[in-house]
């Protein structure tokens, strides 16, 4: 706890005290610096970038529960295990790097930073860059290092309706109905199966209507803008067996539509209205689609993450 | 020629019934309704969106102001969601005070619920009963946690206060004087031959409209459909606690009103008992990293609210902040039903309906 | 005052006659001013809190001031308002109300008026109040207030069925419909009063005179958490004041006229007890039915509209020809035959 709390200090002291000189101060320092620092510089922007992901990666992996995202599961894992690579021999680099980058940064703001901290500091980064090497030491890279503790694991108790699920989806509604299907640990083992839109309809009359599934209750709808596109969630639950699924479905950014599951559950009426006014997407087949939150005459989205608010001060 | 107009009024958004700035356009034949049509959004302040550029522990009190009446529910169902993310235990001391707030919040927002239906009802004095209760409660808040409404309580990992000495002492006494008020209310309204016409009977609809309407809470209940989230999917530590939950048949206004009643009653239960079950000490905040930032992916989490089901849908990218937060409220989804309950129904009825729907517009409109 | 009344008339008889009346106008006024106090208070104390009590020592200033208030306001008519009736409305709503003070008895020699139709004239005249009411709610404008015209029309028609018939008991005990005869008429033991012998009659009489009053339970013309404030919505000010004014006023009258024909009027409970005046027992009959309507608002829940007429119809008026038909037999078989 407390190599954390220093590793944590030493990631935020590091800029917090390059904030902490004047401006006018950084200005005078910066040429001498910059020489200092421009052979290491190059060799620091890769590191300084890397160290951001592999400072979370440790972090997730030595504090937190071993419950973590694994790279065949998470579909947004691929940027952490890609930067994975570059890490390993990086690593040493950085090792090196860090040390003299490390006093280049704090010659330049020596006068603002007391000794105490400077040494608390370097301890931090010493630690840190001995952990790094270890890890590289130690062989392989992060990413098959994480997976192996996974492997024993024993498969989640929902791994049967999941399987189940796609089965039905796959032979009732099209064999290619089903984009992905993982179960989401971080979500209590929620069955997640991604469906593809112009399948949507009717799997999800599929999906309340079959004995085996019969999931009746829609608790929730949620739109999520991913920048490269949008993408639609349903929970949906049966009430007696408690088997329950998160649908997702996917479309496009620039006209993203995805069909209304209103016609099947009622309960998605305003959810779909909320996720029209606030992110855009159209669902064709709703009775009613308009604005519900936002005034009748609103022009944009405002949740979407593009959205430029009419007040620039907001 | 006698020509008969439809004559279209609006409910709202100022009025003195409609619980917040909620705006129903009703088209009236005479005194009965023919249509009418929810408007909502008069209460919108981008809750989602401003959770998007804050860490987690900032978001905490924007959840109080969602459903002002019940903040501390809300509360948890954020923090929940991202203990649950990180895998990060909560101490049992931190998680019994979260308990016994949740459960005191629970029956100060049903008296607030059952003032004001009363109030709308046409009976001016059970309104102040109710206060007089629910200021005994809030006195109890304001001395664990400075606030009186938006208390900001807990944290990622516990609570941020522990209880003052003699505060559990407090709660203990206040359950049999409690118990003995319901007992006292029940006799002065429950039976009143006035009260019951207008409840009995009125906004009737089954198991399954319900389920088909993604309704939760007492309105679910209310049709026979056993279904709370604090025993259906334990969360906290309602498993350690007996209570039973009340559920109706005929799903009209007054199975609704018998409910939440009966509920305040088992949450009393539910208090006596984790008073008993307190541990004398121990931490109030678990081992949380300095920076909260929840491993990629997302998570889904759902607690039983004095309203229904709350959820907390968060998506994140490793970093402090969501980049997705998403609250499934159930004033939200429970207003749906409104528009196919109104048909064929008078003015009077409207405002006996919507009262026992129970919606904050805090939450309606997060 | 029997003999004042019955003497000729001439210019010096109507001078006192006026000033009486002035002096009975402000004597009422005053009244109000305390009927709103306490109503406040009492309502007050059963909710566990205190009334007004800031104005004045023990909120006793508090109607002078609310009345200033309103006084001192801007008269807002709507612009699309008519004009003429939404200004006669509020007059006429309060003109027959006073109007109907006439009749009551305050004791065997205290009164204005022994008419011997006194039961007509009132009906007559509260009926009056019932058409202002309706003007006011349309003269307004507003959905709101039109809505409220309309339910208190009909409530109020319905209800003069059974508070009329269920005064027609005590009448036919008496044998005169001059409320100064059915308050002699009436014993100086409180059993011999004419709320036992008339006890469905006594009962229809209250429920029909509250509702009557437009007042809780039955106060759906200004329910105001459903249709905002009803008939008088649109008025404030001194327009506002006079629909209150009226309101307490028939409450004045209505206490009245159950005192005088149910509770005994100014006879004393028992015979040893009239060292004490008529007058104060009067008094104290009328503040105790006073009491009842401020007790009965702050306890029980508002009626729906459709069962306030099904209620008039099928309950109340039955009873009541009930009660007559059973008056009528036992005149016959005890008393007469």
């Amino acid at each position: 706890m407390s190599e954390e709390n220093k590793r944590e200090a030493g990631r935020q002291e590091k800029p917090a005290a390059a904030r902490r000189e004047e401006p006018g101060e950084e200005r005078r320092e910066e040429p001498p610096a910059a020489e200092q620092q421009e052979p290491a510089a190059a060799e620091q922007q890769e590191p300084a970038n890397t160290q951001e992901v592999s400072g979370t990666e440790p972090a997730g992996a030595g504090a937190e529960h071993p419950n973590q995202p694994q790279p065949d599961t998470m579909p947004e894992h691929p940027d952490a295990s890609a930067s994975d690579k570059p890490a390993e021999p990086a690593a040493p680099a950085a090792a090196n790097a860090d040390a003299p980058s490390a006093p280049a940064g704090e010659a330049a703001g020596a006068g603002a930073v007391d000794p105490e901290r400077e040494a608390k500091i370097k301890a931090a980064q010493e630690a840190r860059a001995k952990r790094l090497a270890a890890k590289a030491a130690a062989g392989g890279e992060a990413a098959p290092g994480d997976a192996e503790p996974a492997e024993p694991k024993p498969p989640s108790p929902k791994q049967p309706w999941l399987d189940e699920a796609v089965e039905l989806l796959k032979s009732e509604v099209h064999p290619e109905a089903v984009e992905e299907a993982v179960i989401n640990e971080l979500a209590g083992d929620m069955p997640t199966i991604t469906v593809k839109a112009e399948h949507w309809r009717a799997a999800a009359e599929l999906l309340k209507s079959h004995e085996k599934l019969g999931c009746n209750y829609l608790r929730n709808v949620t739109g999520v803008d991913y920048e490269t596109h949008m993408e639609v969630v349903y929970f949906v639950i049966n009430l007696e067996t408690k088997r329950e699924y998160a649908i997702k479905i996917r479309t496009d950014r620039e006209q993203p539509s995805v069909p209304s599951a209103v016609p099947v559950w009622p309960s998605a009426d305003w959810p779909e209205r909320e996720i029209y006014d606030l992110l855009g997407v159209d669902f064709p087949g709703h009775p009613d689609l308009r604005r519900i939150m936002m005034p009748d005459d609103w022009v944009g989205h405002p949740l979407r993450k593009d959205y430029v608010p009419l007040d620039p001060e907001v | 020629m006698i020509r008969t107009e439809e004559l279209l009024l609006n409910v709202g958004p100022q009025h003195p019934s409609t619980h917040g700035v909620l705006r129903i356009v009703v088209k009236l034949d005479g005194e009965v309704i023919t249509e009418a049509t929810p408007v909502i959004g008069y209460l919108h302040r981008g809750t989602e969106k401003l959770a998007e550029s804050l860490n987690y522990t900032q978001i905490i009190p924007y959840t109080d102001r969602m459903d002002y009446v019940s903040a501390m529910t809300n509360n948890y169902v954020l923090v929940h969601a991202v203990e649950k993310m990180m895998g990060i235990e909560v101490p049992e001391r931190a998680e019994f005070l979260r308990l016994i707030v949740m459960e005191l919040q629970r029956v100060a927002s049903h008296l607030v619920w059952w003032g004001t239906y009363l109030l709308d009802l046409g009976a001016l004095s059970p309104f102040l009963f109710a206060f007089k209760e629910r200021e005994m409660i809030i006195d109890l808040f304001n001395e664990l946690c400075g606030a009186r409404l938006t208390y900001n309580y807990m944290r990622v990992g516990g609570v941020k206060w522990d209880a003052p000495p003699g505060w559990i002492d407090k709660v203990r006494d206040f359950v049999p004087y409690m118990e003995k008020q319901l007992k006292e209310y029940e006799r002065l309204v429950s039976g009143n031959e006035i009260f019951l016409a207008r409840v009995k009977g009125i906004g009737k609809y089954d198991a399954e409209t319900a389920i088909a309407y993604g309704l939760s809470g007492a309105n679910l209940r209310c049709t026979g459909v056993k279904w709370d989230l604090r025993k259906n999917e334990p969360y906290s530590l309602y498993d350690r606690f007996e209570f039973d939950v009340p559920v109706g048949t005929n799903g009209d206004c007054y199975d609704r009103y018998m409910i939440r009643f009966e509920e305040m009653r088992q949450s009393l239960r539910i208090l006596k008992q984790a008073v008993e079950q307190f541990p004398s000490s121990g931490e109030t905040m678990g081992k949380v990293p300095r920076a909260i930032r929840p491993p990629a992916g997302e998570t889904y989490v759902r607690i039983e609210s004095p309203r229904g089901e709350i959820g907390c849908h968060i998506v994140s990218k490793g970093k402090a902040e969501p980049y997705r937060l998403k609250f499934r409220r159930p004033s939200f989804m429970n207003l749906q039903i409104l528009p196919k309950l109104l048909v064929g129904e008078t003015m009077t009825n409207l405002i006996a309906i919507l009262g026992g729907v129970d919606i904050v517009l805090g939450e309606v409109d997060c | 005052m029997s003999d004042w009344v019955e003497q000729p008339l001439t210019w010096g008889n109507v001078l006192i006659y006026a000033v009486l009346a002035v002096v009975f106008l402000l004597l009422i006024l005053g009244y109000v001013t305390y009927a709103i106090l306490f109503e406040r208070k009492v309502l007050g104390w059963m909710q566990f809190r205190h009334g007004p009590n800031r104005l004045g020592p023990w909120g006793l200033l508090q109607t002078v001031a609310d009345v200033l208030k309103l006084l001192i306001k801007e008269d807002t008519i709507p612009r699309k308002a008519d004009r003429a009736l939404f200004i006669l409305a509020p007059a006429l709503c309060y003109a027959p109300s006073f109007a109907v003070l006439a009749i009551i008895p305050y004791t065997r020699e205290l009164y204005f008026a022994d008419l011997n139709v006194a039961i007509v004239y009132y009906a007559a005249l509260s009926a009056i109040s019932t058409i202002a009411i309706v003007l006011g709610g349309w003269a307004s404008n507003n959905k709101y207030s039109l809505l409220g015209g309309m339910r208190s029309a009909a409530q109020m028609i319905s209800y003069e069925v059974p508070l009329i018939l269920s005064i027609v008991g005590t009448v036919m005990m008496t044998g005169s419909m001059s409320l100064r005869q059915i308050g002699e008429a009436q014993g100086d033991w409180f059993w011999e009063w004419n709320f036992l012998p008339q006890i469905i009659g006594f009962g229809v009489f209250i429920v029909a005179a509250v509702s009557e009053l437009n007042r809780s339970p039955f106060d759906l013309p200004e329910a105001e958490s459903e249709l905002v404030a009803g008939y008088h919505t649109e008025y404030s000010g001194f327009r506002f004041a006079f629909f209150m004014l009226a309101e307490y006023v028939y409450m004045f009258a209505i206490a009245g006229l159950a005192s005088v024909l149910f509770l005994g009027g100014w006879h004393p409970p028992a015979p040893f007890l009239d060292f004490v005046p008529g007058i104060i027992w009067m008094i104290l009959k009328m503040a105790f039915v006073i009491f009842f309507l401020f007790w009965l608002r702050a306890t029980m829940p508002r009626v729906r509209v459709d069962h306030l007429m099904g209620f008039a119809w099928k309950v109340l008026v039955p009873l009541a020809i009930l009660n007559v038909f059973v008056t009528a037999v036992c005149l016959e078989l005890f008393i007469k035959g």
